[in-house]
């Protein structure tokens, strides 16, 4: 991957979000205390709303979103101009109904589509945060929703949903505030991250670290962006989104834009102009040390940790309603993880569905166009829509 | 909490379903092993505003009864029951399963525990039909109750009323009511230790507790 072949990679990221949506800005007089000790104030919170807010304020669905993604759930991406990363599931008519409920989706804290993040400046020293950052968890990134939500005076939420690191977030709400959830789907994640996936997270971390223009952090000072490192890291990271049935489906040995091999080391595959490409396009909207510190906020995740180790002690007495969905080719957070955390609710006497959707595409499947999953969604949204009383 | 707004008109149910859903008092929590499709459950959360939970092995049959607005998880009863606490249901039902499951005396003794009570549901192979079958024709039988040849058949550990009876007494089991189920359109209302039962009855439907 020569620099002159991509020049892109020279380029430093866009600047974060010239138009992140609804901002909350909160002062020095509501910190968010960080499971590592450490106070983050001011704090800024990046989010997007969508449908109306009905006069009980009973029917808020919050949407987390997962390692890439944002609050960008059902609108046009403002650097990519791409649709929302799930429009196929959130909007007028579609099973997570705008025209019902009032969907929130907020950028996490660590993020970089406008919440404070590690490059976003720090207002002691006016420079861009980069390592000095403090270190987040999944926990954290759910304190500050839950900071938005008391802002938006929501005191309960009718359903919490979310894939991959928005699945974890989605469980981490259910056993933090168990009140204010009245109903959750965790999708395609696991109350855990596995070794395996530590292992593929560090590789991402090290492909970052390796980048010359990395500058142990303070790239933004010297106007630089380890794109290279990033964009290494989001392909190594790409493969493990998808399975090895889709890869050799949609890829095979095809090659890309020839019609022999060129016995040398440009992309003479098509999977590998594609996973450039992946590469390319995501160093535009991402920021690098922003990816160390998701990876690392979904490595330190444990829920049973946090509770003895007993995963069900986590759902103790929990009244609100589960149901998770996994898809049977994705390896990263496979079946087992998921139906762990079902076992695990079930042994608390809870209230809870879990789906296996038979599909070949991967842990990417949550993302798609995924008819099972969308009559999921649709059945347990309006079912506990029902039981809360809303119309 | 889980209290439905809106009360669909009840969807019809087989016989033996409905003389289940008539065992059932209203707003009580429920655990149907082997839902299938969810029609029982359907009926118990819509009509009788119970707190309503499915467990099935097809994957095909859960998704179905998740995007109908049931709680149903994928599992085994033969596996899975031992994950639930102890009385955490007030009535645990295995309709028509249990001659299915690799060990019927686990499963009962797991359904005992789990639920205050607890309804069974099973064809009786001591029906004289199927005698007769045996007996006279020489062949395993096939009836509308038990519809599949010997080779291929999911009922592997199938039982007549008085073999249940006995199963009931070695896990500890109470019989609280007993049905018989007479064709496939009647039940009624048997003495469990009666000699008539065990070969008239098609089935029996049997609501159990703790001893």
């Amino acid at each position: 991957m020569s620099e002159a072949a991509h020049p892109r990679f020279m380029r430093p990221m866009k600047a974060p979000a010239e138009n992140p949506g609804r901002v909350l800005e909160l002062g020095p007089e509501r910190p968010l205390v960080l499971d590592s000790g450490k106070r983050l104030s001011p704090l800024t919170i990046a989010y997007m709303t969508y449908g109306s807010l009905n006069e009980a304020r009973s029917n808020a669905v919050l949407v987390c979103h997962a390692l890439s993604g944002d609050q960008f759930v059902a609108s046009t991406h403002p650097v990519t101009g791409k649709p929302g990363w799930w429009d196929y599931a959130v909007g007028p008519g579609k099973p997570i109904n705008t025209d019902r409920f009032f969907v929130i989706c907020a950028n996490v804290v660590g993020g970089c589509m406008g919440t404070t993040g590690p490059a976003e400046i720090d207002p002691q020293t006016g420079e861009p945060f980069g390592l000095s950052f403090p270190l987040v968890t999944i926990r954290d990134m759910v304190r500050a929703q839950a900071l938005l939500l008391d802002t938006l005076g929501i005191e309960q939420l009718l359903s919490v949903l979310g894939g991959s690191m928005g699945g974890m977030q989605v469980l981490q709400w259910a056993a933090s505030y168990p009140e204010r959830v009245y109903s959750a789907m965790p999708i395609a994640t696991a109350a855990r991250h596995s070794a395996q996936n530590i292992a593929f997270h560090e590789v991402g971390r090290q492909a970052i670290m390796a980048d010359p223009d990395w500058k142990s952090g303070d790239y933004a000072l010297a106007g630089l962006h380890p794109s290279k490192g990033l964009a290494v890291a989001r392909m190594a990271a790409h493969i493990t989104y998808l399975s090895e049935t889709a890869l050799q489906r949609k890829f095979g040995r095809e090659l890309h834009d020839r019609n022999a091999l060129s016995f040398g080391f440009d992309a003479d595959f098509q999977i590998e102009s594609y996973l450039r490409h992946q590469g390319m396009t995501f160093v535009d909207r991402f920021d690098a040390n922003s990816y160390l510190y998701m990876t690392r906020a979904m490595d330190y995740f444990d829920l049973a940790g946090d509770y003895g180790g007993i995963l069900a002690e986590a759902f103790r007495g929990t009244k609100t309603r589960f149901c998770l969905v996994s898809f049977t080719s994705d390896w990263l957070f496979p079946t087992s993880e998921n139906k762990r955390i079902a076992h695990a609710l079930n042994a608390a006497g809870a209230n809870v569905s879990f789906v296996e959707i038979a599909s070949d595409r991967g842990h990417d499947a949550f993302l798609l166009e995924e008819p099972e999953l969308f009559d999921t969604v649709r059945g347990f949204l309006g079912a506990a829509a029902s039981a809360k009383g809303i119309k | 909490m889980n209290r439905p707004v809106t009360i669909k008109a009840p969807p019809a149910l087989r016989p033996d379903l409905a003389a289940i859903a008539e065992m059932i008092p209203e707003g009580t929590r429920v655990l149907d092993i082997g839902c299938g499709d969810g029609s029982l459950l359907e009926y118990l959360v819509r009509a009788k505003g119970v707190d309503g939970r499915g467990l099935e092995l097809s994957q095909q049959n859960v998704n179905q009864c998740v995007a109908r607005g049931l709680s149903v998880v994928q599992g085994d009863a033969d596996t899975d029951l031992s994950e639930y606490p102890s009385g955490i249901f007030d009535v645990v039902i295995l309709s028509q399963t249990i001659q299915a499951t690799r060990r019927p005396r686990h499963v009962l003794h797991e359904l005992l525990r789990i639920g205050r009570h607890t309804i069974v549901s099973f064809p009786n192979f001591g029906h004289w039909r199927i005698r007769l079958s045996l007996v006279i024709a020489g062949r395993m039988p096939i009836t509308s109750a038990l519809g599949h040849a010997w080779h291929e058949t999911p009922n592997i550990h199938l039982c007549t009323i008085s073999d249940f009876l006995s199963l009931v007494h070695e896990v500890g089991g109470r019989i609280e009511r007993a049905l018989a189920l007479i064709g496939n359109a009647r039940t009624r209302k048997m003495h469990p230790a009666a000699w008539g039962p065990n070969i008239f009855a098609e089935g029996a439907i049997f609501l159990l507790t703790k001893a």
